[in-house]
C-alpha cells in the first residue's frame, strides 16, 4: 500500500514537486535493480552450473563468473552429440514448427469463418474453443493416453509416441488462444473490402493471399511465435503421450530427475539449450505476449 | 459457387473436428470410465462396475485427494495475492519514467517465455541442497536451514516463491496495458476537485481496472490450479504430500497405481471444480462488459 501512493504521487502529480520526483526515480531504479538481479540470479547460476565439471560444483558454491576462463564443453557435447538428446531436440524442432504451422492455417480459417459468416451459433463455438484451454490438461492424461495407445488404431499404427499425434494434440491449446488473438486482427480489416474483391470475381483462396494475409501479416507472425512457443514448452501431455521416439527436449529434462546422482551440469547444459528459442524470440514477442496470453483480451 | 454459411462451416470444419477428437472425445471417454473400477494391473484387468457412483463415493471420503484439492486452491489463492499486489506496485511505477526502463522491461519478460519444466529445473540447480547456492546464503548470512526435501511448510512455500518469479511479470504487463489505456479525464477533475493521491487510486484507479483485473485474476487461477509441471521437476510433489497438487495427484493415481477409474473420477471433479471457478468469474466478466455497453 505505501508503494502504491508513492507511485501515484509520482504518477499524478505531473510537473510539481521537482525533488520528490527524483527521489522517485532513484527509489524505482533501486527497486527495478534488485528486481532484475532476483530474476537474473538463478539463471545465471544455471549458466554456471552448465560450464563445469561435478569435482568444480562440489562444496560451497563458487559465485564468480568462471565461465570466462574455462567451459566444460563436455556438459554440452556428451547429451547433444553423443547422447539422445539431439533426437529430443530434432523432435521438438519438428513438432513446435508443424504445430505452429497448422495452428497458424486452422486458426486463419476459423477465424476468417467467425467473423465473415454469421453463423448459427458462431458464440458458443467460441465460448467452446475457449474450454479447452481452460481445462487442466493432467485431466485428460488418462482418456488421451487410452485413445492414443489402443482406440486410434490404423493397423500397427498408433498416434502413441508419434510425432504427428503431439503435433494433433497441441492444437487443442493452441488454437483457441490463436483463433482468439487473431479474431481482433481480422474483425479490424473492413468487410467491404472483401465485398469488393468478390464482386470482381475472387475466390476465397484469392482474397485470402491477396487480402487478409498481407493486412494480417504481423499478428500473423505474433500468433505462430506463440504457438510455437507454447508447443515447444509444453512437457506434461508430451511425457505422458510418448515414450521413445518421439520424446521433446522437455521430456528430456524430467528424465534427469529419476536419475540417480543426477549429473548437475548436463541438467544445466540442456535446460539452457531448451531456453534458447525463448531467448531469440523474447524481442520479437515481448510487445505482443500480453495479448497472447490473455487471448487479447488486454491490448499489449 | 457455395452458400455462404456452407463456406462458413467447411473453413470451420478441421478446427472443430480437431477439437472435437483431442478436446471434447477424450472428456466424454474420462466421464465413462469414471463410473467404472479398472485397474489394468488387477487379477481381472477389465471394466467394472459396481454401482453408477461407485468411484465418486469413495473419493468423498479420499482424504488425499480433498486435500489435494484444498491445497491446490490455497495454493492458487496465496500466489495470486501475492502476483497482484506485486504486480500493480510494478506496473504503477512502469508508468513514470526512470532510468533503463526498457531494459529492466525486457528482463521482467523472460520468465515470462522460459518454459515451466525449465523454471523448475533453475530452481532445483538454485536451491537443491548441496549444490544451490540459495542454503548457503540463507545458512551463513541468516542461519537458517532451507531443505525442502524434508521440510513440507518450506517445500509448498518454495513453489510459491517459484510461481511468484515465474508468473509476476504477467500480471504485471496486463496491468501496465490496461493502466496505460486508461482515459485521462477523470484524473484531471479529480485533481481540480482537490481529491489526495490515495482517494484517487482508490476511487478512479481501481475501479476503472476492475475489467483489466478480472482477466488477470480468470487467467492466473486457471493457469495456477493445472500446475503440474515445475512442481514435478523441484519436489516430485514431495516430502509426502506436502506439494501434492490434483493434477499430480491423479498422474500418481493413474500411471503409478494404475487406479484407471478411479482417476477418471478425479479428472471430472478436477475438471468440475476448474470449470465451476471460470464459470464464475467469467460471468462476472460477461456481466460487467454488458453493463458498461
Amino acid at each position: 500500500m505505501l508503494f502504491v501512493g508513492f507511485y501515484t504521487v509520482s504518477w499524478s502529480q505531473g510537473e510539481k514537486m521537482k525533488s520528490k520526483k527524483t527521489f522517485s526515480k532513484i527509489g524505482t531504479t533501486f527497486l527495478w535493480s534488485i528486481l532484475t538481479i532476483i530474476t537474473l540470479f538463478p539463471i545465471y547460476w544455471m549458466v554456471l552450473v552448465s560450464t563445469r565439471t561435478p569435482v568444480e560444483l562440489f562444496g560451497k558454491p563458487d559465485l564468480s563468473p568462471t565461465f570466462f576462463q574455462k567451459v566444460h564443453w563436455k556438459n554440452f557435447t556428451k547429451p547433444f552429440l553423443d547422447g539422445i538428446y539431439a533426437d529430443y531436440l530434432f523432435n521438438s524442432i519438428i513438432v513446435a514448427t508443424s504445430n505452429a504451422a497448422l495452428v497458424t492455417i486452422l486458426a486463419l480459417m476459423a477465424t476468417y469463418a467467425l467473423s465473415r459468416f454469421k453463423l448459427p451459433g458462431s458464440e458458443s463455438i467460441f465460448f467452446w474453443t475457449m474450454t479447452n484451454r481452460m481445462a487442466p490438461p493432467a485431466a485428460f492424461l488418462l482418456p488421451l493416453f487410452l485413445l492414443f495407445s489402443t482406440v486410434f488404431k490404423f493397423g500397427d499404427f498408433t498416434l502413441f509416441d508419434t510425432k504427428i499425434g503431439l503435433i494433433l494434440l497441441y492444437c487443442v491449446f493452441n488454437l483457441p488462444f490463436a483463433i482468439w488473438l487473431l479474431k481482433g486482427i481480422i474483425d479490424g480489416i473492413p468487410k467491404e473490402l472483401d465485398e469488393a474483391m468478390i464482386v470482381d470475381g475472387a475466390n476465397l483462396f484469392t482474397i485470402f493471399r491477396k487480402l487478409i494475409i498481407p493486412l494480417a501479416a504481423p499478428g500473423i507472425a505474433v500468433t505462430s511465435l506463440l504457438s510455437f512457443l507454447f508447443a515447444w514448452n509444453e512437457y506434461l501431455l508430451a511425457s505422458t503421450l510418448t515414450s521413445v521416439y518421439a520424446r521433446t527436449i522437455p521430456t528430456g529434462l524430467s528424465e534427469f530427475v529419476t536419475t540417480t546422482g543426477t549429473n548437475w551440469g548436463t541438467m544445466a547444459a540442456v535446460a539452457l539449450v531448451s531456453m534458447l528459442p525463448a531467448l531469440l524470440f523474447l524481442f520479437a514477442v515481448q510487445k505482443h505476449i500480453v495479448a497472447g496470453l490473455t487471448f487479447g483480451a488486454v491490448k499489449g | 459457387m457455395l452458400s455462404k454459411n456452407k463456406t462458413g462451416w467447411l473453413l470451420l470444419s478441421p478446427t472443430i473436428l480437431i477439437l472435437g477428437l483431442a478436446g471434447l472425445l477424450p472428456f466424454i471417454y474420462v466421464l465413462y470410465v469414471g463410473f467404472f473400477q479398472w485397474n489394468p494391473l488387477a487379477v481381472d484387468p477389465s471394466l467394472q462396475f459396481e454401482g453408477f457412483a461407485s468411484n465418486y463415493r469413495r473419493l468423498i471420503f479420499d482424504e488425499v485427494f480433498l486435500e489435494s484439492i484444498w491445497r491446490s486452491i490455497k495454493f492458487s489463492v496465496v500466489t495470486l495475492t501475492i502476483e497482484l499486489s506485486l504486480g500493480f506496485v510494478l506496473a504503477l511505477s512502469l508508468l513514470s519514467s526512470f532510468p533503463l526502463k526498457s531494459f529492466f522491461r525486457s528482463v521482467h519478460t523472460l520468465p515470462l517465455v522460459i518454459a515451466p519444466i525449465v523454471v523448475g529445473s533453475i530452481f532445483k540447480l538454485f536451491t537443491v541442497q548441496g549444490l544451490g547456492p540459495l542454503p548457503h546464503i540463507l545458512k551463513d548470512y541468516f542461519g537458517y536451514t532451507l531443505n525442502y526435501g524434508l521440510n513440507a511448510d518450506q517445500a509448498f512455500w518454495m513453489i510459491v516463491i517459484m510461481d511468484v518469479w515465474h508468473w509476476t511479470p504477467f500480471v504485471t504487463l496486463t496491468l501496465l496495458a490496461g493502466l496505460s489505456a486508461l482515459p485521462q479525464d477523470p484524473y484531471e477533475s479529480a485533481k481540480i476537485d482537490g481529491a489526495n493521491n490515495f482517494q484517487i487510486f482508490t476511487y478512479i484507479t481501481i475501479p476503472m481496472m476492475v475489467p483489466v483485473l478480472i482477466v488477470v485474476i480468470f487467467i492466473r487461477l486457471m493457469d495456477s490450479l493445472k500446475i503440474v509441471d515445475e512442481v514435478w521437476m523441484l519436489t516430485g510433489g514431495g516430502p509426502g504430500y506436502a506439494t501434492r497438487f490434483t493434477g499430480i495427484h491423479i498422474w500418481k493415481e493413474v500411471f503409478e497405481k494404475r487406479y484407471y477409474g478411479l482417476g477418471s473420477a478425479m479428472s471430472i471433479l478436477y475438471l468440475y471444480i476448474t470449470i465451476v471457478i471460470c464459470w464464475v468469474l467469467y460471468s462476472v466478466m460477461v456481466a460487467r462488459g454488458k453493463n458498461e455497453e
